[in-house]
């Protein structure tokens, strides 16, 4: 059968800036897969993409913001969760995504990563966890696995690693999930379902990285690490997050640990404030063109 | 009659061979010619296996490849 009777068409390329791929990141890195789930789950949705804007910070996963077509912003280091505060405060009709990665959002903006959750932002978190600072040459982060080697751990790691999960939930956010980038499909349907609910959706990725964490801890290629994801994976929804750190060789436990219901920050404001609060009127056409005249 | 078939753009595959480990009907492989960036695209070893299920298109981090199903199959199958 030709092809030529209907249109060949792929529908992530839609959302993508044509004019930025071929993509930065290196052969094999997971990044590339977790976007295209992200950009099928914002498809799937009755989701207006006007309205739909994507923060993220520096690292190898920040480059998304700039090759998703979408209103998007890359900040400065750590500080993808404050921008992102500040544009859902400003404008609570749109729908904020933060992208970033695990050196990002909980080494530089460790902080800003547990207030967030604290407070209940309505904002979509997604970290896409390479275990190390990839872009800035391979130094360790708060995520690597003790023991593991890297730039600046030369005898191995000292330090245990930071559980994302845990910590998240600990400080109050209302949806917690961990998938790798070996689970496709389920990161969609999750993408999809952290879309539509209200506070703050924290959602860990775990993805290779060939170039440092693979290389450095002679672990293989970024294929490799894939087909470890599929043997070592155990799926356990709703699983207590304490019990879901990952040991280097052991289980990786994966699933939508948490999924509650709590008052979002803005409800929250709004229901304190109650009568003191008010949204800026709307303004009439006299007054918008009053504001534009033509001498200035 | 194959269900469906794969648009690869070969000049964006990087090679991390995603798509022929995770194809679930193992009808990919890598080739042996290159591509202007010196990787090998993979190409189809059974076309007629393919289901169009655009597994290997959600895998492929650099957006080269993506499966696709013949909308006419369905028609024609009810016709028959």
């Amino acid at each position: 059968m030709s092809t030529t009777d209907f249109v060949v068409h792929n529908p992530v390329e839609d959302l993508l800036r044509q004019d930025r791929v071929p993509t930065i990141w290196c052969p094999g890195c997971g990044i590339g897969t977790t976007v295209n789930s992200f950009a099928h789950a914002l498809l799937g949705q009755d989701i207006d993409l006007s309205k739909t804007a994507i923060v993220s910070g520096i690292g190898c996963s920040g480059r998304v913001s700039g090759y998703m077509n979408l209103d998007s912003f890359h900040t400065t280091h750590g500080r993808a969760i404050p921008f992102a505060t500040g544009l859902k405060l400003a404008n609570p009709e749109l729908t904020v995504i933060v992208y970033s990665g695990d050196g990002d959002l909980t080494s530089i903006g460790g902080n800003h990563l547990i207030h967030a959750a604290r407070r209940n932002i309505d904002l979509m978190v997604v970290c896409v966890n390479n275990m190390i600072y990839a872009m800035t040459g391979g130094q360790a982060a708060a995520t690597t696995p003790g023991s593991s080697m890297s730039t600046t751990t030369p005898y191995g790691a000292f330090e245990p690693e930071l559980n994302m999960p845990q910590l998240v939930d600990a400080a109050g956010a209302c949806f917690v999930a961990r998938w790798t980038s070996f689970h496709v499909m389920q990161l969609e349907r999750t993408m999809a379902k952290a879309l539509k609910k209200k506070g703050l959706r924290f959602i860990e990725i775990l993805s290779p990285c060939p170039t440092y964490f693979q290389r450095k801890n002679n672990l293989g290629d970024a294929l490799t690490a894939m087909v470890d994801y599929k043997k070592r994976s155990k799926i356990k929804h709703g699983c207590h997050t304490w019990e879901t750190a990952l040991e280097p060789g052991g289980d990786i436990i994966v699933g939508e640990f948490v999924d509650r219901e709590r008052e979002d920050y803005l409800t929250r404001m709004r229901r304190q404030l109650g009568s003191h609060y008010s949204e800026f009127p709307e303004q009439t056409e006299e007054e918008i063109s009053e504001g534009a005249c033509s001498e200035c | 009659m194959p269900k469906g078939s794969v648009a690869i753009t070969t000049e964006r595959c990087k090679g991390c061979g995603f798509c022929v480990e995770f194809c679930p009907t193992h009808g990919l492989e890598l080739s042996s010619a290159f591509n202007a960036k010196g990787y090998h695209p993979p190409h189809m070893i059974s076309a007629e296996k393919c289901s169009g299920c655009n597994l290997c298109g959600m895998y492929c981090p650099d957006f080269a490849i993506f499966g696709y199903k013949y909308p006419a199959n369905k028609a024609k199958g009810e016709a028959a």
